[in-house]
This record gives structure tokens, sequence and C-alpha cells, in this order.
């Protein structure tokens, strides 16, 4: 501007822009500070650009000076412009924290089940690790605290187990998941029919039950028309290769008896599993999981049912 | 000449003015990532050289609308990044590739609930019913909200071929003709392969658009996602979808390495 104007008032030079008849805008210097941390940002960005990567060009990138070191899975050391993922990947092998959880979990590994239930250093880790695997994978149907919901997912914490409570069995859970399956009866067995089994299973467990009906339950568990005995043995014991429920135990994972007040109200719990039967599914973990990780959490499976010293 | 002073009384001229500003800005950060070659990652198995990530079936296509109509996005995101955190807790971190076929995708930067980029295959359908209708009663402290009416509203999949005649549009390959389907040679001797080439059969039946309908019914039929085999349920396309989030890359086939290349 040729001439510039000021405001009568204080001798300020103005941009010369009024509103509103007489308000006025100063053509003040900058900030001398904020100038100079404007400058500041602009060296910043430039030596930004040197290290990382930044400008594109055509199909590629200025990869920038900045270098990480990181193995890759077949063992061989490489050396990379920065990036997130190489960072990562050197992360889990060299990382502070990665260092020390890899040194307990090659001990883990190294170990058989018995060492680690003995060896209170190992037990402490599986609990804090495995309390890691088990919220994230397991907690969502089975609880936070192993206790299951009745009637959908069984509880983790008693020694009663549908598919077996080895390590190996735990471990074959773990792996290629369960499939449990209890065919519904309806079109099998008729409604006095279905009665009779029912009072038949709630006597197993000597729960209140009509005592004639169960004679005739006996007959259809054990015999052609429901055969029951094929899957929860004669003895009504169940089976682990079968995923089939102890039905002598008073452990019930589907039908809840426990939670019901009056003997019809647990009799129609019961008809319910058998007219309906039951379709579970526990999902595969063994692709989600490694070897030492399943081996963590079955450890701390058994932590959690009491049972590891068996 | 643009004086200061008139683009500051002139509203219409400012606002053109800041949004090509603004425009600028977005451009030079967008553009790029369009043709740099190493954004979108090469995944295609080591053993058979099939592309690993496929769009959709018609059923999970289905199921990602209700994801979408729900609003499940304001609270979930499907984007773990590549930190040892998110590592630990979901997983390895997505690849570019792995939403390809997603239009818009659901990234998301907000996690008021877990991300769900790898919740495929974690729990069983049984569990993903149970939480949608109840989040409650399998995670007491979850502050997600019910959605019962999925499992009792049944599945209106009148217009799935509209659907992804609309997504083929932009690119996704859901194929019409033959051509699309077993590939073709153009005129200068060129050879583009079909979905059958780049899928395998199985899944390229699954993205044909003349049989989508029947492949839906197909799929929720034996899938049985909602455990009620009388009906097609909403609660059947959204278990479906939630079931191949983050499962179509099989990363034990790769080294890590292979996927650090990229960037």
């Amino acid at each position: 501007m040729a001439n510039p104007v000021k405001d009568p008032l204080t001798g300020a030079e103005t941009t010369g822009h009024v509103w509103d008849e007489t308000l006025q805008e100063f053509n003040n210097p900058l900030p001398r500070w904020w100038l100079w941390t404007f400058y500041g940002t602009i060296i910043f960005a430039i030596v930004y650009w040197t290290i990382y990567p930044s400008w594109p060009i055509g199909g590629s990138y200025l990869k920038g000076l900045g270098t990480i070191t990181y193995k890759t899975d077949a063992g061989e050391e490489k050396t990379t412009h920065w990036n997130m993922r190489a960072l990562l990947a050197k992360d889990m092998q060299t990382g502070e924290q990665a260092l020390k959880q890899k040194a307990y979990l090659e001990k883990v590994s190294a170990a058989s089940y018995e060492q680690i239930a003995q060896d209170p250093d190992m037990s402490a880790f599986v609990r804090s690790y495995g309390n890691g695997i088990f919220g994230d994978k397991c907690a969502a149907c089975h609880q936070a605290g192993g206790q299951g919901v009745a009637g959908l997912f069984p509880t983790l914490v008693d020694d009663d187990w549908l598919w077996g409570g080895d390590v190996e069995q735990i471990h074959q859970t773990i792996v290629n998941g369960r499939n449990g399956y209890m065919p519904a009866y309806n079109t099998t067995l008729d409604a006095t029919q279905v009665d009779e089994v029912a009072n038949y299973v709630l006597s197993m467990s000597g729960i209140e039950h009509n005592a004639e009906a169960a004679a005739k339950g006996q007959k259809i568990f054990n015999g052609y028309a429901g055969g029951c005995y094929q899957c929860h043995t004669t003895e009504g014991k169940g089976l682990y290769s079968q995923g089939s429920a102890n039905l002598t135990d008073q452990i019930w994972t589907v039908a809840d008896t426990t939670a019901e007040e009056t003997p019809a109200e647990r009799l129609a719990l019961v008809k319910n599993v058998i007219t309906n039967g039951i379709q579970r599914q526990m999902p595969v973990f063994g692709k989600q999981l490694n070897e030492t990780e399943i081996k963590v959490l079955v450890a701390y499976l058994k932590q959690m049912s009491g049972t590891q010293q068996q | 000449m643009l004086k200061h002073e008139s683009i500051e009384t002139n509203s219409g001229l400012l606002i053109v003015l800041t949004l090509i500003a603004i425009g600028i800005g977005g451009l030079v950060e967008i553009v790029p990532l369009h043709y740099i070659d190493s954004t979108i990652e090469d995944v295609k198995d080591p053993q058979t050289g099939l592309e690993m990530v496929r769009p959709y079936s018609p059923l999970e296509l289905r199921g990602r609308d209700i994801y979408i109509r729900e609003g499940c996005y304001t609270c979930h995101s499907q984007m773990i990044r590549p930190f040892r955190d998110e590592d630990l807790r979901y997983g390895h971190y997505s690849l570019a590739a792995e939403s390809k076929y997603d239009h818009p995708f659901q990234w998301g930067s907000k996690r008021t609930g877990p991300d769900l980029a790898r919740v495929g295959a974690k729990y069983s359908n049984a569990w993903h019913t149970q939480h949608l209708m109840a989040p409650r009663s399998v995670v007491p402290e979850s502050i997600m909200p019910n959605y019962p009416w999925l499992m009792t509203t049944n599945l209106d999949y009148s217009d799935v071929a509209d659907r992804m005649i609309a997504l083929k549009k932009v690119g996704v390959p859901y194929t019409l003709t033959k051509d699309e389907y077993a590939g073709w040679t153009d005129d200068k001797g060129q050879k583009h392969p079909g979905t059958l080439e780049r899928f395998g059969e199985q899944v390229a039946n699954t993205l044909d658009i003349n049989r989508a309908e029947d492949s839906l019914l197909a799929q929720a039929k034996a899938g049985n996602y909602d455990g009620d085999p009388s009906s097609i349920s909403e609660m059947d396309a959204l278990v479906a979808y939630l079931q191949v989030l983050g499962t179509m890359v099989d990363f034990s086939k790769f080294d890590e390495d292979y996927f650090i290349q990229f960037r």
C-alpha cells in the first residue's frame, strides 16, 4: 500500500479496512516468538522429510535416510528404510518387554506341565500371561472368572469336564474346537416318554422325581427307543469322546436345575433339552494361538479348575 | 487482480477459495496413494496362487449392510495398527488389501467397543447371536445396546443382486457375464483373468450375481448362523459377516517380511 492509513487515536498503522463505520484492523507485525516458531516448524519438516518416508514420486516415494534392522521369520537379518511394520517386527524381536516375555515363554515351552505347576515363578507367569489370553479369547463365552453361563457355556472352574480334563484333552479342545451335539427327541419320543426319561435323568443325580415314571424312563434311556446310553453310557456318566454330560453328578451345564425352585420347573427344564436337543460349538483356536500360547492356556485352565496336580 | 479486501467482503468467493485451499491439502495426501505401487499388498496363496482376499458373499454382503445400518461402526473400528499392544490383543495388523473390496471401508478412528477387524472365527455363532440379543448376558461389563430385532426380522434379500451390481460399478469383481467369470482375451491378445482363475471355483460361484439369491440361501442354510433353521433372519446375515472378518488372509503361509516389503 502506497499510503499506509494511520489510526488517528493511537497513531498505529492499519490495513485500511473499516467495518461498521469505525471498526478498523491494525497492521501490527507478527510477534517475534510466533514468527521464529513458524520458521522452526519449516526446518523441522525438512529434517523430518530426510529421515522418514515422505514425498511421493511416481509409483514410489522418498524413503528417507532412517533405517530399521529386523529379522525375517527365516532368521535372516534385514535392514530397510524406516516404516511402522519393520518397527513393529523389531519391537517384537528385541523390545525390552518383548524379551522379558520371551524368556518366560521359552522356559514354559520347554517345561512339562508338572514342572510348571511346581515352579512358583512359572506358575505366576502362567497366571498372568494365561489370564491375558483367557481374557481375550475365552472370557467372552466362559466369562472372566471362568464360571461360564449356565445353559450356554460350560463352567471351567470345577473338575467336571465334558470333553475331558487331562492336559492332552484340553489341548485338543483348544486346538480343534468342539462340536457338541445331542439330537432332538421331539419326533422319536412322545410326550409321555419324554416325561419318563426326564424323571429318570433327575433320579440319577438324586433330585426329586416321580419314581414310577423314572423306572419306565430308565428302559427308554437304555433301550432302542431312546438310545441315550450310547452317548451317556448305561450308568449315565457320559463319554469324553462324545462330549456327553455326566448326568449323575448334580452339575448341570445345559438345564440349570439348581436355579429352579419347584420339581415341576426342574422337570420342565430337562424335558426341554430332551425335546429340542442341543447344538453347541467351541471355535477352533489352533489357528489363532501358537503352540506356546496354547500350552500357557492349558496350564492356566488347570490352575483355574484346581486340578493341576492330576 | 484479487485484493485482500474483495475476498474478505465477498463470502461466496471466500467459500470457493477456502474449499480450493483445503482441497489441495487433501489431494496431495490422498492422490499419491492411488498410484504408489505398493499401497495395496498382493496377497496370493503361495500354494494355489489364488487371491486370498475376496469380495463378500451375498449373505455376508447383506450382513455388512446391516452392520452399517445399525451403526456398529460408531463404536467399533476395523483397523488393527502395527503396534505391539494391538498385535497382542487383536492379532496381525490389518493389511490395505483386506479392505480393498469395502465400499465404504469400516476402518474407523474411535473405539468405544473393541476393534473387530479380526473377530471372525474367534467366537462361536451361538455366542454372537446371544451377545447381539443381550450383550450383558455374556459380557457383564458391556455397554453395548441390545439388538433383539435382528433375530425376529426376516432378511430382505430381494435386492441383493442390485446391491452387487452397484458394487461392481465401483470395481468389486462380482460377475454378470460368462467372460467375467471364466476370463477373456481382448482384440490385442491381452488376457483378462476371470474370477474363476483369480479366486477358484468355489468363491467365484458366490461372486456370480446371476446366482446371488441361490448362493445366499445355500450359505444361510448350511451355516444356520442364528441357530434357528426355520427362517433366514438378519441375525444370520450379520453373524455370517462378523465370522468372515479378518479370516481371509492366512498369515501362517507368509514370512512376516513379505508384508514389510510393501512399506
